[in-house]
């Protein structure tokens, strides 16, 4: 999985409680090959994950890129399955991320749900 | 206030370490005042220090610090007191800028070369260099206007587009860096020559030199084109060198100062035709500032240890890099400029820094006026600033010369002079060589002299001059010198016992030059085509705001221009 | 009324030839921006007031109160986190900075999380860049590496690289070789006339195959690097050499990619060892507009560009220790000022989770995830829209930011002095009451 900016994400990445950034960063871009062979066809969503967590996506086919690879606007529905190391450099590591695919009926989480799970600690 | 029975060297004024009181009132110098009282009986007083060229704010210092962090960690000092944090030794930060020239007893600095497309990141951090007075100068070398208007020979269209820029640039005056250097860098080479054509513009650094100095003097401007010659730090350049002064003879300066000022000699004063026999050239070059009296200097003294090497002469960094393995920074400027960072170290074990070292040393000694040669190391491509108080001491001292130069390489006796000259300076040239020459040649006439009406800037050092042997005794002297007993900026002890006591906000001199209106309304065309169809910003967005200098010392030159003011 | 040439406060090309309509302060039109610049110029749904978490809910309070609550929480504080900068002013920066000498904390920029590894890559070798005229008046050949600027920077190729007419490049984008090289076709590889694809997490080996080609050792370079036939590697190695002035653009796909920092030095080595044949620059292509501003202001007033510890009264720069990141990770931090950025969306999930369990400052003219977990939340005007200051262009360039319309919401410099004067009052009685020692 590769995770970066898009010009939807980008022009709502200042509005991301709002409808139009869950629609732009949502989503999970792959190849048409990786999509028909897992049968995503039939207005399934996708399931993503791997050590670190899993989040559900809406899946959309994208010719530019290869079989085995899956773009994810940046974003916080990415960002569950980004590791926190940095390898000493401060930057975690949020491109060329191993992770598992299938499709699922799963429900796509909104940004309050995907927050909501978070443990505050009360000041 | 009133500073007590100091033994005061003021050449400017014809005073030569003489006890006399001095009085400041309004943060001038006033021949009676009342309050604070200062004792300073039997110490060494002079005006507070000028540095006239020196690498202290802008673009290349932070990439200086941003390649280098390494460099900051050396300088760090904890904030305290009056003071923020401190760090960097080569490239310190802002706040150490001011506050080590402060405890030196220096309280002006000039910023040697600011593109005027940059110039706002140069007030950036001026602004925030506490203490010390400045200014900045501007580069017009490489600059495809100025080469147009020299390739047309319409110097009056060129002095206009020289007023606008400095106006644009809040600058100071004319620096010259690689002249037509620069521009054939931005595909890669260089120019050979004083009379080697730039690409693409059919002009020699000879015509752009001469051209921008007979602007220079059209607009009356305090200073002097300020000069960093071709061919720098090349072996066999002191040709290009006496080659340049000499087609400057003809310049009428305007004021009563230099036609041209040339900077850091010592990386021009090089004989030689490679690094394999390359010796000294300093006593030509001295031989030939002795005999004419159009050109100043200032040594660009080169110091053992860490440096930071950055200039506008950008071909001359990326052969830094590739001479020494370093780490490289280049950055190309749009229509104006390129430049260049490097790190580097000064070897005592290197026959050629060696030599370096000696240069910048005897042109110094050998240059008989000291009016035509300031204390300088070219901050910090020779040496960070904060080693003045070492040059000092061996401009001082024979002893100190020859105790440095038994333990360099043997060679280096033959490569140079150094070890059979005599001359040993005293604290009145050395007040004129930091204080009085600086600010003559820099045309500010409230600088580097103790009259009545001059800035209350004032160093006073923990020194006897007239006990001390600073030929014998070159270690007090280099203490005394990097600690100022009391540093006074506008009348406010700022430093006292090398601590900062006060940090008041220093003046930024810049330099309002008028030129005639048809001249300007020809050159408003032409830069209007060169905002629509080069630049990458709007003309609008392009000049400094006054928002950036908060606390301007507007000099008016220009034609038309009441006349100004000569310095003492 | 009509504002010319504003400046864009979106990304890192800071386009200044913006024209912005004005009808009773508001912004009715946008001309010349792309996008995401008229998107943020229009702007969007605004926090109405400062609240503070109360029984768990945010409740609406004073400014002064919002100041008052932040500066408790960072004085109480033993490691303060003062996070984010990259898209507000510079002005407002240096009062942070101030801020976190002041109360002892450790400020940090948004560049950790996008080109943090392309500073340390430049402390290895340098930069050998260029303004970005520069690059538009001369470059032949452009290359952009893990980089999209036709979704993140729209306007950087019709004004500055593959699209721009300049003085030595008047047939423009015709004349020119742009190639591409990414681990997926995008719509920037679309104008190029090569595209160069690589397996995810190669591009140090990628590069050290075209500095071997460059530096004519070919021969030591195997038939396939990264999933490059050597032949195409041969021929955008031969382009690179034929160039007159080129130009590599860089982004996240290589400084968030596997050897991270490590990737940049080897670009920066290959720009470097390109000049010994022929003329050629780099840049990042930086994102939030004024994240290049918070790296000079830092290392201007610091000495270091991001991540720099103030806890011990002098500035302590190591990233891998110092940064956002890994101060979260390892709960070396107990309080976080959070400041034009939302690091809830742009870290990763495990080390939101960490932020979460301490208390939070946001300043912000929008509500964002990080809102959701903030305790106090301080609404700012828009620097750039509603407020005048500095910014740094990508190529390290300074520009005046305008002002466009009025707002009656502080700016983040007058948000941060509120906040600075409430510390500075709130020691003072704490010392008085003998219940903290001044450290100063």
């Amino acid at each position: 999985m590769i995770s970066g900016r898009t010009l939807a994400q980008g022009a709502n990445c200042e509005s991301k409680m709002s409808e139009d950034f869950f629609r732009a960063a949502s989503s999970c871009y792959l190849s048409k090959e990786d999509y028909d062979c897992l049968g995503l066809s039939d207005g399934k969503n996708i399931l993503l994950k791997n050590e670190f967590g899993k989040t559900v996506l809406s899946p959309r086919v994208d010719d530019g890129l290869h079989r085995g690879i899956v773009f994810v606007p940046m974003g916080p529905w990415a960002n569950i399955l980004i590791g926190p190391d940095t390898g000493g450099c401060g930057t975690p590591q949020f491109k060329g991320v191993e992770i598992d695919i299938e499709a699922t009926n799963s429900p796509i989480l909104d940004i309050r749900e995907l927050f909501g799970s978070i443990q505050r600690a009360e000041a | 206030m009133i500073i007590r029975g100091g033994i005061v060297y003021d050449p400017a004024n014809g005073i030569f370490g003489e006890e006399m009181d001095l009085c400041i009132d309004g943060g001038r110098i006033v021949e009676d005042a009342k309050g604070e009282v200062i004792d300073a009986r039997g110490l060494l007083v002079m005006p507070g220090g000028v540095d006239a060229h020196s690498h202290i704010a802008g673009k290349k210092m932070n990439t200086g610090r941003i390649m280098r962090p390494d460099d900051s960690r050396l300088g760090t000092e904890p904030r305290s007191g009056v003071c923020r944090p401190s760090t960097g030794y080569t490239v310190p930060n802002c706040y150490a800028m001011g506050y080590r020239y402060a405890r030196m007893g220096y309280t002006t600095a000039f910023e040697a070369a600011t593109p005027i497309i940059e110039a706002r990141h140069t007030h950036e951090e001026l602004e925030e260099i506490p203490i010390l007075d400045k200014g900045a100068l501007t580069l017009f070398g490489n600059n495809w206007e100025v080469m147009e208007c020299v390739h047309d020979k319409d110097i009056a269209k060129l002095a206009a587009y020289v007023a606008w820029g400095l106006r644009a640039a809040r600058g100071y005056g004319i620096k010259i860096v690689n002249p037509g250097g620069g521009e054939a860098w931005g595909f890669g080479s260089n120019v050979k020559g004083l009379y080697d054509p730039v690409p693409n513009f059919d002009v020699t650094p000879a015509e752009i030199i001469h051209a921008l100095a007979e602007a220079n003097e059209m607009l009356r401007l305090p200073h002097s084109i300020h000069l960093h010659f071709n061919n720098l730090g090349k072996p066999g350049n002191y040709t290009t060198a006496l080659e340049t002064l000499e087609a400057l003879k003809d310049i009428k300066p305007s004021r009563m100062r230099q036609a041209v000022h040339v900077t850091h000699m010592q990386f021009s004063a090089y004989g030689g035709t490679s690094w394999r026999d390359f010796e000294s050239k300093a006593p030509v070059i001295a031989d030939y500032i002795n005999r004419h009296n159009h050109a100043t200097m200032d040594m660009g003294q080169l110091l053992f240890g860490a440096a930071t090497t950055m200039t506008a002469d950008a071909p001359l960094e990326y052969g830094n890099a590739r001479l020494t393995h370093n780490k490289w920074s280049n950055h190309d400027i749009e229509l104006e400029e390129s430049s260049g960072v490097v790190p580097m170290v000064y070897s005592r074990k290197m026959l050629v820094n060696a030599v370096q070292w000696a240069i910048g040393l005897e042109l110094a000694l050998l240059t008989e006026d000291p009016w035509k040669v300031l204390m300088t190391t070219d901050s910090p491509n020779g040496s960070p600033f904060v080693n003045y108080p070492e040059v000092i001491a061996l401009l001082m001292s024979k002893p100190k010369r020859d105790s440095e130069m038994a333990t360099l390489h043997a060679e280096l006796s033959k490569r140079t002079s150094l070890g059979g000259i005599e001359r040993e300076l005293d604290w009145s040239e050395i007040a004129i060589m930091t204080r009085a020459a600086p600010a003559r040649i820099l045309g500010l006439e409230d600088k580097g002299h103790l009259g009545f009406g001059a800035d209350g800037d004032v160093s006073i050092y923990n020194l006897l001059p007239e006990e001390v042997d600073a030929s014998k005794e070159h270690a007090t002297v280099k203490k005394a010198l990097a600690t100022a007993k009391y540093t006074i900026k506008s009348g406010i002890v700022v430093c006292k016992d090398g601590k900062i006591i006060a940090t008041p906000r220093g003046k930024t001199y810049w330099v309002d030059a008028a030129a005639a209106q048809a001249d300007m309304d020809r050159l408003m065309v032409d830069l209007q085509e060169k905002f629509e169809r080069y630049y990458s910003v709007q003309m609008s967005n392009y000049a400094v705001q006054d928002v950036y200098v908060t606390n301007p010392k507007v000099i008016k030159a220009g034609i038309g221009a009441e006349p100004l003011k000569e310095v003492a | 009324m009509r504002v010319e040439d504003a400046i864009c406060s979106f990304c890192g090309c800071l386009c200044d030839d913006i024209n912005v309509e004005v009808e009773e302060n508001k912004v009715k039109r946008v001309r010349h921006a792309c996008r995401l610049g008229s998107s943020k110029i229009m702007g969007h749904e605004r926090i109405r007031s400062p609240m503070v978490r109360k029984d768990g809910e945010l409740k609406e309070v004073s400014y002064q109160e919002a100041y008052e609550r932040a500066a408790e929480i960072l004085l109480a504080a033993s490691k303060p986190l003062l996070y984010g900068w990259a898209s507000t002013v510079c002005e407002a920066q240096k009062k942070g900075i101030l801020l976190a000498e002041e109360v002892g904390g450790v400020l940090d920029s948004t560049a950790t999380v996008c080109h943090g590894p392309s500073v340390i890559g430049i402390e290895e070798k340098g930069l050998p860049g260029a303004t970005l005229g520069q690059v538009k008046n001369r470059a032949d050949t452009i290359v952009f590496w893990g980089c999209n600027p036709a979704e993140a920077h729209p306007r950087h190729s019709l004004r500055y690289s593959s699209n721009a007419c300049g003085r030595f490049t008047s047939e423009g984008r015709s004349a020119k070789k742009i190639i591409v090289v990414d681990v997926r076709e995008t719509r920037t590889s679309k104008n190029a006339d090569m595209q160069v694809i690589i397996q995810p997490g190669t591009d140090y080996e990628v590069i050290s195959a075209l500095r071997m080609l460059v530096a004519g050792k070919g021969d030591v370079v195997p038939e396939e690097v990264g999933g490059v036939a050597k032949k195409e590697l041969a021929s955008l190695a031969e382009m690179l050499l034929a160039a007159k002035f080129g130009a590599v653009f860089f982004g996240l796909g290589i400084t968030h990619s596997r050897g991270r920092y490590k990737n940049i030095d080897n670009a920066l080595s290959l720009v470097a060892d390109l000049n010994s044949h022929t003329k050629f620059v780099i840049m990042p292509m930086r994102g939030h507009y004024n994240v290049g501003g918070i790296g000079q202001v830092l290392a201007w007033s610091s000495g270091y560009p991001m991540s720099v510890d103030f806890t011990r009264q002098a500035p302590y720069f190591n990233p891998g220790e110092t940064a956002a990141c890994d101060l979260l990770a390892k709960a070396d931090t107990d309080a976080a000022l959070i400041i034009a950025a939302d690091p809830a969306s742009n870290f990763p999930r495990k080390i939101v989770e960490e932020l979460a369990k301490m208390p939070i400052i946001q300043i912000d003219p929008y509500e964002n995830p990080t809102t959701l977990l903030a305790d106090v939340v301080i609404p700012s005007a828009i620097a750039g829209v509603e407020a005048e200051g500095t910014a740094y262009r990508m190529d390290g360039l300074a520009l005046r930011m305008r002002k466009l319309v009025n707002s009656s919401y502080p700016s983040d410099e007058q948000i941060l002095d509120g906040i600075l004067e409430s510390v500075r009052s709130l020691r003072s009685s704490m010392s008085l009451r003998g219940g903290l020692k001044d450290d100063n």
